[in-house]
């Protein structure tokens, strides 16, 4: 155990040392950052002197070295743009990210186990049919026009619900968080709901293979024949099989959630971190588009390694190598 | 022909509803791309042939509307059916093209890393595991903010992102095709190993590829199509799916709706045409399901 867990950090780490190295060498192609801090007119003095200061005219490798220096230090210099550190202006906007991003999961969670239970359980039946067409159209479907289109009825046409931003929040731990207030509530359903959408399709197909996978077990017809109800073979015997796949999917979906919220954001204008990437690479500001990049590594390689970890609680079978 | 009307496959087809909806979808894109723009009086890309009078026309069947524009027009008087005809030719060729890329530099990495072994294979498949912990749409959208818009880059992008699916199946199948006696046999023989991939390996691994190229073009159309919406990618003067949706978006708080919703609803008959047929192609090339 102790030796796997070493393994799986030494891994994760050579894993965010190649992002970090892919991130520094994509940004060394886009331009040159020396006219995002100078001004206009500056003269030709001036701009070697800028230069000098953000350490561009040493050779590449000299470069490198600082960058990783500095990532490692967690100092990872000032947006061009705020005038502020990177990492303040991202970690401002992290919870809000978050909190769009879990209320998307748990919308997805609640809708998928129990109709892919159904489906899995039920292939033949009408509303199965229906169910999986339903699911298939959910993937097919571009998420940011469906966020349009819930906003043209929702906040246009009906008034119902608000367009952008989030809302009231409340503090909690220093942290603003709009879950407390029933106007962040009010503000967050339809950018969750617009984000769940593909999640919802995706895990609904995963339980629903493997509940058909696993009613075809020998213990599936023994709970039945023990007489145990018919939600506890489903639920307890059966989702209990089932639910291993989708445990990775889970993980999975979690990262594309993080991925896709950068639209999601953009469309509601959701003060998040997906937005804040956006405005920052229409602005070409550098050094939050290598925060963002970074740290979003970080937490995938985390969830990865979470997800191995879960496997072996849910699966006994299974052992950590 | 008659024998592929005879067939096992041709006689599921037949009785699948959901691959006959799926094929019928595709198949009506695939016509309205190639033949649409000669269908429709306006050219939307020719300034000349627009009409600032005809700006902001509701589809015919609402009031105000104009049979001359079915599904209505945008700002400058461009027809939104027009449009369609138009965008939908760039996303299907950036899906298709950007699919064909992906298939043969995947498939080809896929063999060399199967069939050697090695380093290369670890350099390889460690470059994929690490690609595949990330989405595909945050690694092109990264991608994009570094090279900037245009079709060739959303291709290089989508390429970029969309050689692992191939390499890893490629792989898997040609370490299993390896061991078997006809390589060994065609090995003794003394046969090249450039002549063994191609001849004796490639073709006995290309049908798992089929599916996953099928529903990879409904990915990339719609990828493409985010990458487009967010502003990175296609160019304002190449209009895409996506950048119809986005241009539409930015007038949707007026209440003008369908310069935004036909073409997100052409992006999802293509895409869902393409995964139903895609699920029927799953289930009859999957020889473990038969």
């Amino acid at each position: 155990m102790f030796g796997y867990l070493v393994k799986r950090l030494l891994q994760m780490t050579l894993v965010l040392w190649i992002v970090s190295v892919i991130v520094f060498l994509m940004m060394s192609f886009t331009g040159d950052p020396v006219f995002m801090v100078v001004p206009v007119d500056a003269t030709d003095a001036e701009i070697a002197q800028a230069r000098r200061l953000l350490g561009l005219d040493q050779p590449m490798p000299v470069q490198y070295w600082r960058f990783l220096v500095s990532l490692v230090q967690g100092d990872f210099g000032y947006s061009y743009v705020f005038r502020q550190p990177a990492m303040t202006l991202i970690m401002e906007r992290l919870p809000a990210t978050v909190e769009m991003v879990l209320v998307a999961m748990v919308f997805a969670l609640v809708i998928s186990i129990p109709l892919g239970v159904y489906a899995g359980a039920n292939p033949e039946s009408k509303i199965s049919r229906f169910i999986m067409a339903g699911s298939l159209l959910g993937i097919s479907l571009p998420g940011f026009w469906v966020g349009m289109v819930l906003i043209y009825l929702f906040a246009v046409q009906w008034g119902i619900f608000p367009s952008s931003g989030r809302g009231d929040t409340a503090e909690f731990f220093g942290l603003r968080i709009s879950l407390l207030t029933g106007d962040g509530w009010h503000h967050i359903v339809l950018p969750a709901i617009t984000l769940s959408l593909a999640t919802t399709a995706i895990l609904l197909r995963m339980t629903r293979a493997g509940m058909m996978e696993v009613g075809r077990q020998d213990f599936m017809k023994f709970a039945k024949a023990k007489g145990v109800s018919r939600r506890d073979v489903l639920y307890r015997h059966g989702l209990k099989n089932a639910i291993i796949p989708v445990v990775t999917i889970f993980g999975l979906q979690l990262g594309d959630l993080i991925a896709f919220a950068t639209i999601t954001e953009t469309i509601f204008s959701w003060p998040g971190m997906g937005k804040l990437l956006i405005d920052s690479i229409y602005r070409a500001d550098r050094p939050v588009i290598v925060v963002y990049l970074m740290l979003v590594a970080l937490i995938f390689v985390v969830i990865n390694f979470i997800v191995d970890l879960v496997y072996t609680l849910i699966d006994p079978r299974i052992s950590l190598k | 022909m008659t024998r592929f009307f005879a067939s096992e496959f041709f006689f599921n087809y037949t009785r699948n509803w959901s691959a006959i909806i799926g094929s019928a979808l595709m198949f009506a894109f695939a016509f309205a791309v190639l033949v649409g723009p000669f269908l429709v009086a306006q050219n939307p890309y020719d300034i000349a042939s627009l009409d600032l009078m005809d700006s902001y026309k509701p589809p015919m069947w609402l009031e105000g509307g104009d049979p001359r524009f079915p599904f209505g027009t945008d700002g400058q008087g461009r027809d939104v059916w027009a449009s369609i005809l138009y965008g939908a030719r760039i996303s299907l060729f950036i899906g298709l093209a950007a699919m064909c890329a992906s298939c043969f530099i995947g498939t080809f990495l896929g063999l060399v890393a199967g069939f050697y072994g090695g380093i290369l294979d670890s350099i390889i498949m460690r470059i994929a595991d690490i690609q595949l912990s990330f989405p595909s749409i945050l690694i092109a959208l990264f991608l994009m903010s570094a090279v900037g818009t245009g079709i060739d880059k959303v291709l290089i992008a989508l390429t970029a992102v969309g050689w692992v699916v191939y390499a890893r199946t490629v792989r898997g199948s040609t370490l299993s095709e390896k061991q078997k006696e006809y390589v060994q046999a065609a090995k003794v023989a003394g046969l090249p190993n450039h002549k063994i991939i191609r001849k004796h390996i490639l073709p006995n691994v290309l049908t798992p590829l089929i599916v996953i190229a099928t529903i990879q073009v409904g990915t990339f159309v719609l990828i493409e199509a985010s990458l487009s919406f967010l502003g990175v990618g296609v160019p304002i003067t190449q209009p895409s799916l996506g950048l119809l949706i986005k241009n539409g978006f930015d007038v949707l708080f007026s209440g003008l709706w369908w310069t935004s919703v036909f073409p997100g609803l052409a992006i999802m008959m293509l895409v869902f045409g393409i995964n139903l047929f895609g699920d029927f192609l799953r289930d009859e090339l999957n020889p473990r399901l038969k």
